[in-house]
């Protein structure tokens, strides 16, 4: 039995060497990256286009990644060569000086950063604050200001909330005293703004759903959210080494205004069409060449067996690492008492890192996509098999050994005929419920790129369309519920004699 | 005759606390030998030194003609194959079926189907255990016939030396009288050297031909069972072996008494 599962571990490691070996890439190679949102994906698309138009490089798409933190990380590891950005992000995010306005004063001091900036695109995605158009004509709010003197119920954004120019300074500037602000997505906040569990939301301002579910957007005459206007931000040297390309891209400055972003975003998150084919519409009707060499289709409808395949294989390659790592390490921790606590109180430690964080700090190693997330995902799964290898070793009567000695069992056979089979089910009980943490885990590996059912949460997101997130949710609950029920299944096979 | 076990100057500890002192001590080979005494008075542990279990600080036991080194030693592994144990609740491996109990030791010593289907017929006869009991997971037993699987286990290699832990200490009394019965027959019969460790005076004078009464970690009296029971040899070895005698007479004068 315990060669059968050697064997698998030793497969599943190969298979991941191999994909491993897959990612070695061939220049040149131009990585183009995006945050996970309506827009971003929109402009991620357009660039990839227009640099493939340009026929210096092939065009690698890292589209819907999970924030700015990954792309910045990615952007250091060298994983990523161009990104539709803000000025205001880069600002307070990159340049920790969140009170730049002025978008040459920002290019000039990212530029000294050693990044290139390629601007402005036309138009200024920034924050407002959103409220029902009923709710803003009964109570005459047109301003900011007019939210004073009563504890409006807001749903934010986590970046609107941490932002220096978000929640905060508008509250301080307008010297307002709200109610209960509940931090959410936007999937959930337009949902709870509609059906009157909050007051107002904040909102970008180029995004679609603004018209579509016909709401105020509150003016902001202290200025206090600022601007964040669209650009390129691309690796030092990308102009030099891609003439071309740069040129390409260059067509879209100035030529995005606010109007014609928004009307972009909404045909991808109203009309549902392709970001590939938006773009490809967009660059025709400017008359640039990118739109004649569109790129390869993007899957924008993920197919499902797909999405199963890449998350099982997240967790199953996984968890095998786990299992190579965490068996011996669970051994040697149970036959020393210090040895034990110091492990599990290590393994634990990675248990309370964020998953989110656990992944981005994997991007500096390994970059973005499959294999960051694989070895996070194994370092989550370390706690429970260990814990369980432990558990199950410890338990045994020390009584056992000692007739286990008598009978003149050598330490192979006492290990091979009486511990593992005793310590099998505690042990299938921890990979059981490494197992299902990793199938919910793993729904976050699409904010590195790395596929799964959390493509379609991620994408769900993006579309502020929480039934697409329950696309993805639902099938990781069933996958989590399925590998629950084999694992119990094998746990009570191997336990029938107690 | 070479005896079957030799303790010379044995002391042996847990940590720095020892728990049998500076003991010499000689058990004749094919008898029955109880060692008797109170909690804490290091019988279990000394029965443990005879199989490399507890490795004496200083001195040495002998058992067979042979000085035992630790358990894990290789040599020791090959001396213990001749050696049964039975302990307190049996000592079976809670995951493996009666049968696969006690025909371990011959699997691990590579007997052939028949030769081990042969055997285990004929010691399930002389244990007197159930032919129904093979597929049954030590949990479905009752108190007694684990304790008589585990003995059946401790045989099957037909072993020089039978180690007994308190192998009836957790049984009713029933049960109990019956297996001391059934242990009384089956060492007469195998002429093995049995050695016993038990708190109980009136099983250890039922079963034994030699007593080792121990106290604290010292032998307070050594020689045969009936020496033992008439002439005690310290005030506190009468004390020890008549302690159980009041209750016995009380018992015996009712049972009389109802008889008349």
């Amino acid at each position: 039995m315990a060669g059968r599962w050697l064997a698998l571990g030793i497969a599943l490691g190969a298979t991941a060497a191999a994909i491993g070996c897959q990612r070695a890439p061939e220049p040149p190679v131009i990585r183009v990256a995006s945050l996970r949102d309506v827009e971003g994906q929109v402009l991620g698309e357009m660039f990839a286009q227009l640099v493939e138009s340009a026929g210096e490089a092939r065009v690698e798409r890292r589209l819907g990644l999970g924030g700015s933190g990954v792309v910045f990380a990615a952007f250091h590891a060298g994983e990523v060569d161009l990104v539709p950005q803000y000025s205001g992000t880069l600002a307070e995010e990159l340049l920790r000086e969140p009170s730049l306005t002025d978008f040459t004063t920002i290019r000039r001091k990212v530029e000294a950063r050693g990044y290139e900036v390629l601007g402005p695109l036309g138009f200024n995605n920034t924050y407002g604050i959103g409220v029902k158009r009923e709710v803003a004509e009964r109570f005459g709010l047109r301003t900011v200001s007019d939210l004073r003197g009563q504890p409006w119920r807001g749903g934010v954004t986590p970046e609107f909330r941490e932002a220096a120019t978000g929640l905060g300074a508008m509250v301080s500037a307008y010297r307002l005293a709200l109610g209960e602000v509940r931090t959410m997505e936007h999937a959930l906040s337009y949902v709870a703004l509609a059906r009157g569990k909050v007051d107002f939301v904040d909102v970008y301002t180029t995004d679609a759903t603004i018209r579509r579910r016909d709401l105020v957007v509150l003016d902001d005459p202290l200025g206090v959210f600022v601007r964040y206007e669209g650009l390129a931000l691309a690796r030092s040297g990308f102009a030099r080494e891609y003439p071309r390309s740069w040129a390409a891209l260059e067509q879209l400055v100035g030529r995005l205004s606010d109007s014609t972003m928004t009307r972009l975003n909404g045909e991808f998150e109203i009309a549902r069409r392709s970001p590939s084919a938006i773009a490809a519409d967009f660059l025709a009707s400017i008359g640039t060449p990118g739109g004649a060499v569109s790129g390869p289709a993007a899957a924008d409808e993920p197919r499902w067996l797909r999405l199963t395949l890449e998350h099982l294989a997240l967790v199953a390659v996984s968890l095998a690492m786990a299992l190579v790592v965490g068996l011996p390490l669970g051994w040697w921790a149970s036959q020393h008492r210090t040895v034990a606590k110091t492990v599990l109180s290590l393994v634990g430690v990675i248990q309370t890192i964020p998953g989110i964080a656990l992944l981005c700090f994997f991007i500096p190693v390994f970059g973005v996509g499959w294999e960051p997330a694989v070895y996070a995902l194994a370092a989550y799964a370390l706690l429970p098999i260990v814990q369980g290898v432990v558990t199950g070793l410890t338990q045994i009567d020390a009584s056992l050994r000692d007739v286990a000695a008598v009978l003149g069992m050598t330490d192979r056979q006492r290990r091979r005929r009486i511990e593992l089979p005793l310590a099998a089910p505690a042990l299938i009980a921890g990979v059981r419920v490494a197992a299902v943490i990793n199938v919910g885990t793993a729904a976050l590996a699409a904010l590195v790129g790395a596929g799964g059912y959390g493509t379609l949460i991620v994408t769900g997101l993006a579309l502020n369309d929480w039934r697409v997130v329950m696309l993805g949710a639902l099938p990781s609950a069933a996958m989590a519920m399925a590998i629950h029920a084999l694992f119990a299944a094998l746990e009570s096979r191997t336990s029938r004699w107690r | 005759m070479i005896p079957a076990v030799g303790f010379s100057c044995v002391t042996l500890a847990y940590g720095p606390v020892p728990v049998i002192e500076d003991l010499s001590l000689t058990l004749a080979a094919g008898q029955t030998h109880c060692l008797l005494g109170p909690s804490g008075s290091g019988k279990s542990t000394l029965l443990r030194s005879m199989t490399g279990l507890s490795q004496p600080i200083r001195g040495e036991v002998m058992v067979l003609g042979r000085r035992v080194e630790a358990a894990g030693a290789a040599a020791q592994r090959e001396a213990n194959r001749r050696a049964g144990l039975v302990l307190q609740d049996g000592g079976l491996f809670p995951h493996l079926s009666v049968r696969d109990n006690v025909v371990l030791p011959a699997v691990l010593d590579g007997w052939s189907r028949d030769r081990i289907e042969r055997r285990l017929t004929e010691l399930e006869a002389l244990v007197g255990l159930a032919s129904e009991l093979r597929q049954r997971y030590p949990r479905a037993l009752s108190g007694g016939q684990r304790q008589r699987a585990a003995l059946l286990r401790a045989l099957f290699l037909d072993p020089a030396l039978l180690l007994l832990d308190e192998p009836l200490s957790g049984l009713d009394p029933q049960s109990r009288t019956e297996l001391q019965d059934e242990m009384k027959r089956l060492f007469g019969s195998l002429a093995r050297t049995v050695v016993l460790v038990t708190h109980d005076v009136p099983e250890a004078l039922f079963l034994a031909d030699t007593i080792t009464l121990l106290d604290r970690g010292r032998i307070a009296q050594h020689g045969p069972a009936e020496t033992l029971a008439r002439s005690p040899a310290s005030d506190w070895a009468r004390s020890f072996v008549r302690s159980a005698a009041p209750r016995w007479r009380r018992m015996l004068d009712l049972v009389d008494g109802e008889r008349e």
